[in-house]
């Protein structure tokens, strides 16, 4: 044993089990309850709409690292979030080639050309919904109920238009049997998905309750129902699961907050007085180009800092 | 009385079940000692001795007349046969003599002393003579940070019983097995520092510490009190240890004595007694080796200078499929290229690592999922400044607090990307040195 040479390294010499990848299929565990909830509700067309989404946006994923010569890590889940993620924000009802195309910009154009995992400014899926929405509005704005499929508006959309609907009941707005995106209509789902992220300690309070209380507290002082805001829409989906993408939000404490207050005025603005009845995905995706700024301006008191 | 936690920290494995139970055992006498010049922080030593030098255990064979330095002394009776650079744990080539057995194991004492007698000076004479440094792995001599200047008036004195590595279990031991000692060692250093404040700190892991040194205070006159910490890595690093006890933040750049605290070891403080009380120069000190495929995982009562090969021997050999020697904790430790190593002052034990302990070692692109930031233990954004130190934007990393950092590792423990931060951090201090900008 004289001879022998051992490996040098720096410390530390042993390392938590965690993983990206262990983090990232959590977060697909924690979105399965609202992605069955959606099935449920609007049928086997729904489920067509999320195995597109992330067959696409795996096959962009692997096809550009194959292409570029870079490591192809499509299976460490963050491919299956975002293809997930698309298909949990689009009507129901769409054609197939709209996830198909929504996962390849999501991929191609707002995640790799930026430098892949770890590196985009803006959440793809949401960025992917925005492009979508702006080529083909008809397609994306109509809505359909659940069970009987029948041509329907949003809860919000018939806030903001006045239309001669009746509202759904607190309780079915937490159920989720109403008209909406996919996989954000079911509170109740997803808040037992946003329990598991708390649990395994992937997500923290701070953007989530900034984000949902800053809504409640405008729609008061707005002289809007603050109840039926936060039940409606995209609200808790996009404060639980797309504000808080490590990669496209603040990574200190403080600068979480800033960013899901930013992104509760903005909602708040565009669902009372802007051209859309729901503010959430461009909410987020204004905050996202923030990021950077707020982390330079809440940077932390360090130990022993005067 | 509540006692603050400090922010951050981790919870890695402690393994310290392979040791802990594992009473100390002295080492069979080395045959050849290589007793480096330089073990502590500071000056190196000149040699005094010459190759031919008859010499006795807790003989003086180095020393230097610069303030910050710690003489060195041989650690068993023998001839000097060769006074040449040969490397150490830090992995450096240092000056060494080497003493080859003569087998008498013929010891050089100094006087007894009564230090309840002695003035203050005299025993820090004593200290100093004896060679003692910090014991916990940072081998700062003793005697400086009991010397405090003047304008800094020191009101409290923290025993450092943490011992918060995995798989340490060295002074536990120590804890369990020379309460009094220590106690013994404690109270000089109060006196010496004029302290009346002291406290010794002990993660709620060890029990039986508590216990140990909780009977023999009962049984003593000494108000020492023994603060009970939650087990959490790095709760002996000295700055969050004066935190979680006396509430007290250490300032940025500014060491305990800023805030009135000085921190010494457990071991330090036995090395105290033994050298005060005792007569006798650090030529000993206890260390753990431990792994999770070491056959007799113990703590050994070793000469300073003996090669870490026989230490290895005595816990039964090195497994065949060590991938990595460590010296010092896992969390901090620095890895050895070979055995042929000598024990120093500062070794607080001697991890073998088997190679599946490495197996998911890629590292991936930053998810900025924070939790580096969370666990960092001085709240710097570890996160950034490792994304910095990527891009060598040295002038960045410093404006986060890079000379904060104090290398625990919890962040680079806690990455889900495997990202080796300590190692970017080490890089970006190197780099900030030379640079012009500063």
């Amino acid at each position: 044993m004289q001879n022998r040479t051992f490996s040098l390294a720096i410390s530390p010499h042993i390392k938590s089990p965690e993983t990206t990848a262990k983090i990232m299929w959590s977060v697909v565990i924690a979105l399965l309850p609202t992605t069955a909830m959606g099935v449920y509700f609007f049928g086997i067309h729904a489920f067509y709409i999320i195995l597109v989404s992330v067959i696409a946006a795996i096959t962009t994923e692997g096809l550009f690292q194959l292409i570029t010569k870079r490591k192809v890590r499509i299976f460490d889940g963050s491919a299956v979030i975002t293809g997930i993620l698309l298909a949990l924000i689009l009507p129901p009802n769409v054609p197939l080639w709209i996830p198909a195309l929504g996962s390849f910009f999501a991929i191609f154009l707002v995640k790799e050309l930026f430098g892949g995992l770890g590196h985009n400014i803006f959440n793809p899926a949401l960025a992917a919904r925005a492009i979508l929405l702006a080529s083909f509005p008809l397609i994306m704005t109509s809505w359909i109920s659940p069970f009987d499929a029948i041509s329907c508006a949003t809860p919000l959309g018939i806030i903001k238009d006045n239309l001669l609907f009746p509202l759904p009941s607190y309780l079915t707005l937490f159920i989720g049997t109403r008209a909406g995106c996919l996989g954000e209509t079911s509170v109740l789902a997803l808040l037992i998905g946003a329990t598991f992220l708390f649990l395994r300690k992937i997500i923290s309070w701070h953007i989530p309750l900034s984000f949902i209380a800053t809504v409640a507290l405008f729609s008061f002082f707005a002289g809007k129902n603050p109840l039926f805001q936060i039940l409606s829409g995209g609200l808790i989906l996009g404060a639980f699961f797309m504000a808080t993408d490590y990669t496209t939000s603040p990574i200190t404490k403080k600068g979480q907050i800033v960013f899901g207050f930013g992104s509760g005025i903005i909602t708040s603005l565009i669902r009372f007085w802007g051209g859309y009845p729901e503010g959430v995905c461009y909410s987020i995706l204004l905050m996202n180009c923030l990021v950077p700024l707020i982390d330079r301006y809440t940077l932390p008191k360090r130990f022993g800092e005067k | 009385m509540t006692f603050q936690k400090f922010r951050g920290g981790v919870h890695p494995r402690n393994f310290k079940y392979l040791a802990k139970n594992s009473p100390i055992k002295n080492l069979p006498l080395p045959q050849k000692v290589v007793i480096p010049l330089l073990q502590h922080t500071g000056a190196i030593n000149e040699s005094i001795v010459k190759p031919g030098d008859i010499v006795k255990k807790g003989e003086k064979i180095g020393e230097s007349k610069k303030f910050i330095s710690a003489p060195v002394h041989s650690s068993i009776s023998g001839k000097i046969s060769a006074i040449k650079e040969f490397p150490t744990p830090l992995e450096q080539e240092v000056l060494s003599v080497v003493i080859e057995s003569d087998n008498r194991n013929e010891e050089f004492l100094s006087k007894k002393i009564d230090w309840k007698k002695e003035s203050i000076e005299s025993i820090k004479n004593r200290i100093r003579e004896a060679g003692i440094v910090g014991l916990g792995g940072a081998a700062f001599p003793t005697v400086v940070k009991l010397s405090p200047p003047e304008e800094k008036k020191i009101d409290t004195v923290i025993l450092n019983g943490c011992e918060c590595e995995p798989y340490l279990t060295a002074d536990y031991r120590l804890m369990v097995e020379k309460p009094e000692e220590i106690l013994e060692g404690f109270q000089i250093i109060l006196k010496v520092l004029d302290v009346k404040n002291g406290y010794i700190g002990i993660e709620d892991n060890k029990p039986e510490a508590v216990k140990s040194l909780k009977f023999k205070i009962q049984n003593s006159k000494f108000k020492i009190k023994i603060i009970v910490l939650p087990t959490k890595y790095p709760q002996g690093a000295e700055k969050q240890l004066i935190k979680a006890i006396t509430k007290r933040e250490v300032p940025s750049g500014g060491l305990p004595m800023d805030v009135g605290v000085v921190v010494q070891n457990i071991s330090t403080a036995l090395a105290i007694k033994e050298a005060v009380v005792d007569g006798k120069a650090l030529v000993e000190r206890v260390v753990t080796v431990s792994g999770p495929r070491v056959k007799n995982p113990g703590n050994f009562r070793v000469r300073i200078g003996t090669p870490i090969s026989e230490l290895i021997t005595a816990s039964g050999g090195l497994p065949d499929d060590t991938e990595r020697i460590i010296v010092g904790g896992p969390m901090m430790g620095i890895a050895q290229q070979t055995i042929e190593i000598p024990v120093t002052k500062g070794m607080t034990g001697i991890l073998l690592l088997p190679k599946d302990e490495f197996l998911s070692e890629e590292i991936e692109p930053c998810i900025r999922c924070g939790k580096c930031n969370d666990v960092c233990p001085m709240n710097l954004l570890i996160s950034e400044i490792g994304r910095y130190a990527e891009n060598k934007d040295w002038e960045s990393t410093k404006k986060l607090g890079l000379d904060d950092c104090t290398e625990c590792g919890a962040c680079a423990y806690v990455c889900s990307a495997k990202r080796p931060l300590v190692q970017y951090i080490k890089w970006a201090k190197e780099q900030c040195k030379t640079e012009p900008f500063l």
